[in-house]
C-alpha cells in the first residue's frame, strides 16, 4: 500500500506537474504514466531482487579495473612523458607561480611565519580600496569590516588563503573564459560546440575531476586551482556569450553601416554593450570559485576548507561554525562587491551617481596613496604586520556554539533519532526497495515509457541510452540508490518550496523576511552546515538527503515565489472578489497559473540535489556518491570512482531532460483540462481562469 | 570643464601612481618586519617542514610530538596540513607534504611511491604496534561470549540490524579513506553483514560508547593503539587469521587484519636535504602507551601542542636521545 501511495509521488515527481492528480478525465500521457507505475508495481511485487544487477561495493568490474591503470599509467609516465614534460608540468608551474605570488602577498609570504607580504592591515586596506575602486564606499566599508572580523576570529591567515587562491582562480578563469565567451557570442558554431561541454562541466560532480587533476597536478595549490577553474569557468563564459548575443540586431546594423571592422565592432560596441552581463558572469563565477575552493582543502588547497575538513572529522561543530561564518561573510563580501561593480558597469552609471567622475576619480586617487601607506606601516609595524593575538574572539565563539550544540544534542537526541528513524524505515526505506528490487529490465523500461509519454520518441532514445550507459559502468545497484533518495529530497524540496514559495509570493513581508535566509543558504558551502547535522542525526542517509534539501530548497523556493508574485494582480483580485477563499485562491488560481514555475523548480530542484549527492556522501550516504568518495579516498577503487561520476553526471541528464519535457508540454492546456476545470462544483475562479487562456 | 580641473584630473592619478610605486618600492626595498622576525625566529638550518595530519587521534598526537620538538628544540617552521592518508602520500612528488608521522601499512603505495617513483623514503617505525580489526562493546561480549568469533556472526546479525544497513546486520566503519578490507571480508565469508560507514574516528568512537552505556548492540571497525580502548575496553572479534599474502588481492580477501608496525615516511627530498627535522623523523620512536597518553590529554580538551609539550617536559631524555 505504501509503495502504491510513493509510486504515485514519484510519477508526481517526474512529471513535473503535482496538479494532475486533481484531474478528473485521464489524458493519454496520465494513462501511459500510470501504465508505467503498474507495470513497475507489478515487476516488484512478482519479480522482486531478480536482475537487479547490485554490485557490492568492494567488487569491482573490469572496466573500473582498466580505469584504475590510469592511476599508474600517471606514476610510470610522469617523469618521461612528453605530454607531463611539455604540457602539464609547466602548467601546473605556471598556475602554481601565480597562485604563490597571491598567497605571498595576501596570505603568508614564503619566510614560514605565517605573515602575509602586505601585513593584515595592509591587506584589508589594499582589498578595500580596490572593493572602492570597482564599487562604491559602502561595499568598501564593508569589506573593511569583514576582512577585519576574520581577523577577530583568529582566521585571518585562514581567511586570506582561502581568498588568495580563490583570486587566482578568479582571474585565471576570467583570462580563459571572456575570449572564450566572446568567441561563442560572435560565432554560432563555436556555441554549439561550447554548450555541451559547459553542461558537461556543471553536471560532473567537482569530487570526479578533484582525483584525476591530483594524480596529474599533483596536490598542492595548483590542482586546487585548476580544480576551481573547471568548476567556475561555465557561468562566465554562458553570461558574456549571452550578453553579446542579446545586443539588438538594429543596434548592430546601425555601427556596421558606419563601416566598422568586425575589431572595432568588438571593443566599441559589443563588449561595452555586453559589459553589465559580463560582470554579472564575473559574480557567479566568484561565488562558484569561493566554494570549490573549501572543497579543494582535500587536496591540500590551505584554508578555511581545511578548517572544515578537520571539525568535520572531530564532530567539532563549534570550529565548524566559526570557520564556517567566515566563509559566508566572505560570499557575501564577493557578492555585494561585484554586484556593486556590475551596477557601475551599467550603461550610463556614472550619469545617475551623485559624485562627478572627477571627484571619484580624485577620491580613488587619494584612497590609493593611503592603502600604500597603510601597506607600508604594515611591513613596518608587527602590530600591523599580524593580526594582534589579544583581540582573538574565536576560542569564544567556537566555545558558546560548542556549548549550545551540546545542549541541543543531549536534549533533542531522542527526538532526532526517533524522526530520523521513522522518516528512513516509513519512507525512504521502502520507497528505495522500490528502485534497488525492481529487475533492471522492468526499470528500464518504465523509465523509457514515462520518458515516452513526457517528450515522444526522442526523449524515450535518450532515456533509454543513459541508462544503458550507466548499466556499462557497472553501477545500476548504487544509480539506483542515488536516484531514490534524490527523489525522495526534491519531493520534500518541492514540498517546502510550494509552501513557503506560495508564502513569499503572497507577502511581500514573508518575502522580506525570507530572501536573505535562503541567500545565506545558498552562499554557504555545504561542507559547513553538514557538522551540525551530522552532531543532530549522524552520518546516515538521511543526513545526507537534509544536506541536499538545504542546498536545493532555496532555490526552488525563490522560482516558485517569483512565479506566484508575478501572476497579474487583476486576476487574484477578481477570484477574491467573487467570494473565494484564500485556500481556493491558492489552490485554484495561484498554483494553477505558476505551474511553468512549479515544473521548473522541480527541474532545478532536482539537479540541485543531484549536486549534493557526493557530498551527502561524506555524511552517510550511499550510492553513486559514496563510490566517488571512496575512489577519492582508496587508490584500489579510483575506477570506480570516476566511473560513478560518470554516472551521475547521466542520471543527470536522464532527470533534466525528463522533468524539461514535463515543463515544456503542459497538459492542462489541453482543452480536456479546461472542460474539467469549468465543470467542477467549486467553480468560482474558473472565470478567471478562462480569462486567462491565451 | 575648467583648465585647472582638467589638469587636475590629468595630474592627480599620475601622482598618486607616482607616490604608490615610489612607497611600494620603499617597503619592498625596506627591511619588513616579516623578513626580520623570519631570521629570528627561524634557523636556517632547517627550513619548513611539511607535516601530513591523517584523521586520527593517535596519528595527531604523533605529530603534535614531533611538530613541538622540530618547532622548539630545532626551530623549524612546521606546517601541518589536514589530508587523507593516500592523498598525502600523492603530496611527497610535488613537495607539499615532506614527513608521514605514522603509516599504517599500504603495500601498494609504498611499491609505488618509494619503489618506482622514488619520491619517499621509509624513515624507520615509530614503535607502535597496529592492530585493526572488528570489535564489540564489553557488554555483548560478556552476555553473547560466541560473538567474538566471526563463525558466530551470522547468528547476531538480526540483532545488530539497524535502519541504515536493510534487512542485514551492521558493520559501522569509520572514514572510507581509513585502511580497510571490510566490505571484502563481508562477502567473502559468507556473513549476512552490511558495511556502513559513520564517517569519521569521532563517529566511531561516540557510536561505541554510547552502545557501551546504553547497552545497545553493535558491531564495528577499530584499531589500537587507540586512548578510547582505556575508557570502554572493547572487545576484538576474531576473524580468520592472518597468513602472508591472504590479504594481497583486496576483493578476495577473506583473513583478519595484518599486525603493523606502525612506521614514519618521509619525502625524498627531504631526507636528502640533510635538515635536522629529517633526522628527528628517523629518531622519532616510542611506545603505544606514551602514544596513548598524548592522545587521551588531546580527547580530553586540551591543545594538540601544549599535550606535546607536557609529553616532552617529562620525557626529555628520551626528546634528547632523539635529537642526538
Amino acid at each position: 500500500m505504501t509503495s502504491t501511495l510513493l509510486r504515485e509521488r514519484a510519477a508526481v515527481q517526474t512529471g513535473g506537474d503535482p496538479l494532475r492528480a486533481a484531474r478528473r478525465r485521464p489524458s493519454r500521457r496520465t494513462i501511459m504514466l500510470g501504465g508505467a507505475a503498474a507495470v513497475w508495481l507489478l515487476g516488484f511485487v512478482f519479480l522482486h531482487g531478480f536482475g537487479t544487477l547490485a554490485l557490492p561495493s568492494s567488487e569491482l568490474t573490469d572496466l573500473h579495473r582498466s580505469l584504475n591503470q590510469f592511476n599508474a599509467w600517471v606514476a610510470s609516465n610522469r617523469s618521461d612523458n612528453p605530454i607531463f614534460l611539455y604540457v602539464l608540468s609547466p602548467l601546473r608551474a605556471a598556475v602554481d607561480a601565480v597562485a604563490s605570488l597571491f598567497i605571498t602577498v595576501f596570505a603568508a609570504s614564503s619566510t614560514g611565519l605565517r605573515l602575509p607580504e602586505i601585513g593584515w592591515l595592509g591587506t584589508v586596506a589594499l582589498l578595500s580600496w580596490t572593493a572602492y575602486a570597482v564599487g562604491n564606499a559602502r561595499v568598501a566599508l564593508l569589506t573593511a569590516a569583514v576582512f577585519t572580523f576574520f581577523g577577530l576570529q583568529g582566521l585571518f591567515v585562514e581567511a586570506s588563503y582561502t581568498f588568495a587562491l580563490m583570486a587566482t582562480a578568479v582571474l585565471l578563469t576570467l583570462l580563459i573564459g571572456i575570449p572564450m565567451g566572446v568567441l561563442a557570442g560572435i560565432n554560432a558554431h563555436v556555441a554549439k560546440a561550447v554548450t555541451p561541454v559547459l553542461d558537461f562541466m556543471q553536471t560532473l560532480p567537482t569530487f570526479v575531476y578533484l582525483a584525476p587533476l591530483a594524480l596529474i597536478f599533483l596536490i598542492g595549490p595548483a590542482s586546487a586551482v585548476i580544480a576551481t577553474l573547471i568548476y567556475a569557468a561555465p557561468p562566465v563564459i554562458r553570461l558574456t556569450a549571452h550578453g553579446i548575443r542579446g545586443i539588438p540586431e538594429n543596434t548592430r546594423e546601425a555601427s556596421d553601416s558606419l563601416g566598422t571592422t568586425g575589431l572595432q565592432r568588438l571593443f566599441t560596441l559589443q563588449l561595452p554593450m555586453a559589459r553589465r552581463t559580463i560582470v554579472m558572469g564575473i559574480n557567479q563565477t566568484t561565488m562558484a570559485a569561493l566554494s570549490m575552493v573549501t572543497i579543494a582543502a582535500l587536496i591540500a588547497a590551505p584554508g578555511l576548507g581545511q578548517t572544515v575538513v578537520r571539525a568535520l572529522q572531530s564532530l567539532d561543530v563549534g570550529t565548524a561554525v566559526n570557520a564556517g561564518l567566515s566563509i559566508v561573510l566572505m560570499a557575501i563580501v564577493l557578492d555585494r562587491v561585484t554586484t556593486a561593480a556590475s551596477r557601475r558597469a551599467e550603461p550610463g552609471a556614472h550619469r545617475r551617481s551623485k559624485t562627478s567622475r572627477r571627484t571619484r576619480l580624485v577620491l580613488v586617487s587619494a584612497t590609493l596613496v593611503l592603502t600604500v601607506a597603510l601597506i607600508h606601516v604594515s611591513r613596518t609595524m608587527l602590530w600591523a604586520a599580524a593580526f594582534p593575538k589579544e583581540l582573538n574572539i574565536g576560542p569564544d565563539i567556537v566555545r558558546g556554539v560548542a556549548g549550545a550544540s551540546e545542549w541541543l544534542q543531549t536534549h533533542l537526541f531522542l527526538v532526532t533519532v526517533s524522526f530520523r528513524e521513522t522518516m528512513t524505515t516509513g519512507f525512504l526505506n521502502p520507497f528505495q526497495l522500490l528502485f534497488t528490487e525492481t529487475p533492471l529490465v522492468v526499470l528500464a523500461a518504465v523509465i523509457a515509457l514515462a520518458a515516452y509519454a513526457l517528450g515522444g520518441w526522442k526523449l524515450a532514445a535518450l532515456t533509454t541510452f543513459c541508462l544503458a550507459v550507466i548499466v556499462y559502468l557497472g553501477l545500476w545497484g548504487d544509480a539506483m540508490v542515488t536516484l531514490a533518495s534524490t527523489l525522495v529530497a526534491t519531493a520534500i524540496v518541492m514540498v517546502l518550496g510550494v509552501v513557503f514559495g506560495v508564502a513569499m509570493g503572497r507577502s511581500s513581508r514573508m518575502d522580506q523576511f525570507m530572501r536573505p535566509l535562503l541567500d545565506a543558504g545558498q552562499t554557504m558551502p555545504a561542507f559547513v552546515y553538514l557538522v551540525p547535522f551530522l552532531g543532530l542525526f549522524g552520518a546516515t542517509r538521511f543526513t545526507a538527503i537534509v544536506a541536499g534539501i538545504i542546498y536545493a530548497a532555496p532555490v526552488a523556493i525563490k522560482i516558485i515565489a517569483d512565479g506566484i508574485a508575478g501572476i497579474s494582480l487583476t486576476v487574484v483580485e477578481a477570484a477574491v472578489a467573487s467570494g473565494s477563499t484564500p485556500w481556493q485562491v491558492i489552490t485554484k488560481v495561484q498554483l494553477p497559473m505558476a505551474r511553468k514555475s512549479l515544473a521548473l523548480a522541480a527541474n532545478q530542484g532536482l539537479i540541485y540535489v543531484l549536486a549534493m549527492v557526493v557530498v551527502g556522501a561524506l555524511v552517510g550516504a550511499g550510492g553513486l556518491g559514496y563510490d566517488v568518495v571512496a575512489g577519492f579516498v582508496q587508490s584500489s577503487l579510483f575506477g570506480k570512482g570516476l566511473a560513478a561520476g560518470l554516472a551521475i553526471v547521466f542520471l543527470g541528464i536522464l532527470l533534466d531532460r525528463m522533468t524539461q519535457a514535463a515543463a515544456a508540454t503542459p497538459a492542462r492546456k489541453t482543452p480536456t483540462a479546461k472542460t474539467t476545470r469549468t465543470s467542477r462544483p467549486d467553480s468560482a475562479t474558473s472565470p478567471n481562469n478562462k480569462e486567462l487562456q491565451p | 570643464m575648467t583648465k585647472a580641473g582638467l589638469i587636475l584630473k590629468r595630474t592627480i592619478p599620475t601622482l598618486a601612481g607616482a607616490v604608490a610605486g615610489a612607497l611600494l618600492l620603499a617597503g619592498c626595498g625596506g627591511a619588513s618586519v616579516n623578513q626580520a622576525a623570519a631570521a629570528g625566529a627561524s634557523n636556517a638550518s632547517c627550513g619548513t617542514v611539511n607535516v601530513a595530519m591523517n584523521a586520527w587521534v593517535g596519528y595527531t598526537a604523533n605529530a603534535a610530538v614531533y611538530s613541538y620538538v622540530a618547532k622548539e628544540k630545532l626551530g623549524c617552521s612546521v606546517v601541518q596540513k589536514d589530508l587523507s592518508e593516500q592523498i598525502s602520500w600523492q603530496g611527497f612528488g610535488s613537495g607539499e607534504v615532506d614527513v608521514i608521522i605514522e603509516n599504517w601499512g599500504h603495500e601498494d603505495l609504498v611499491k609505488q611511491y618509494i619503489t618506482d617513483q622514488a619520491v619517499a623514503v621509509d624513515a624507520g617505525p615509530t614503535g607502535n604496534e597496529g592492530h585493526i580489526g572488528w570489535y564489540v562493546p564489553p557488554w555483548m561480549a560478556e552476555k553473547y561470549p560466541d560473538i567474538t568469533d566471526s563463525k558466530n556472526l551470522n547468528k547476531y546479525a538480526s540483532l545488530l540490524a539497524t535502519s541504515e544497513s536493510g534487512g542485514k546486520g551492521q558493520v559501522l566503519d569509520g572514514d572510507p579513506a581509513f585502511v580497510t578490507n571490510d566490505e571484502a571480508l563481508v562477502k567473502n565469508l559468507g556473513l549476512d553483514y552490511k558495511v556502513v560507514f559513520s564517517g569519521s574516528e569521532a563517529a566511531l568512537i561516540q557510536s561505541f560508547r554510547s552502545a557501551e552505556k546504553n547497552k545497545t548492540p553493535l558491531l564495528g571497525y577499530f584499531y589500537e593503539p587507540q586512548w578510547f580502548l582505556s575508557e570502554v575496553p572493547l572487545v576484538k572479534v576474531n576473524l580468520p587469521k592472518w597468513t602472508p599474502g591472504c590479504d594481497s588481492d583486496p576483493e578476495k580477501v577473506a583473513c583478519d587484519y595484518p599486525d603493523y608496525k606502525l612506521n614514519k615516511i618521509i619525502s625524498k627530498k627531504f631526507a636528502d636535504s640533510g635538515s635536522p627535522a629529517a633526522k628527528l623523523a628517523k629518531a622519532f620512536t616510542w611506545t603505544n602507551d606514551d602514544q596513548d597518553a598524548v592522545a587521551t590529554d588531546i580527547q580530553n580538551g586540551m591543545k594538540p601542542e601544549e599535550a606535546a609539550k607536557k609529553w616532552v617536559d617529562t620525557h626529555s631524555q628520551q626528546v634528547q636521545a632523539w635529537l642526538q
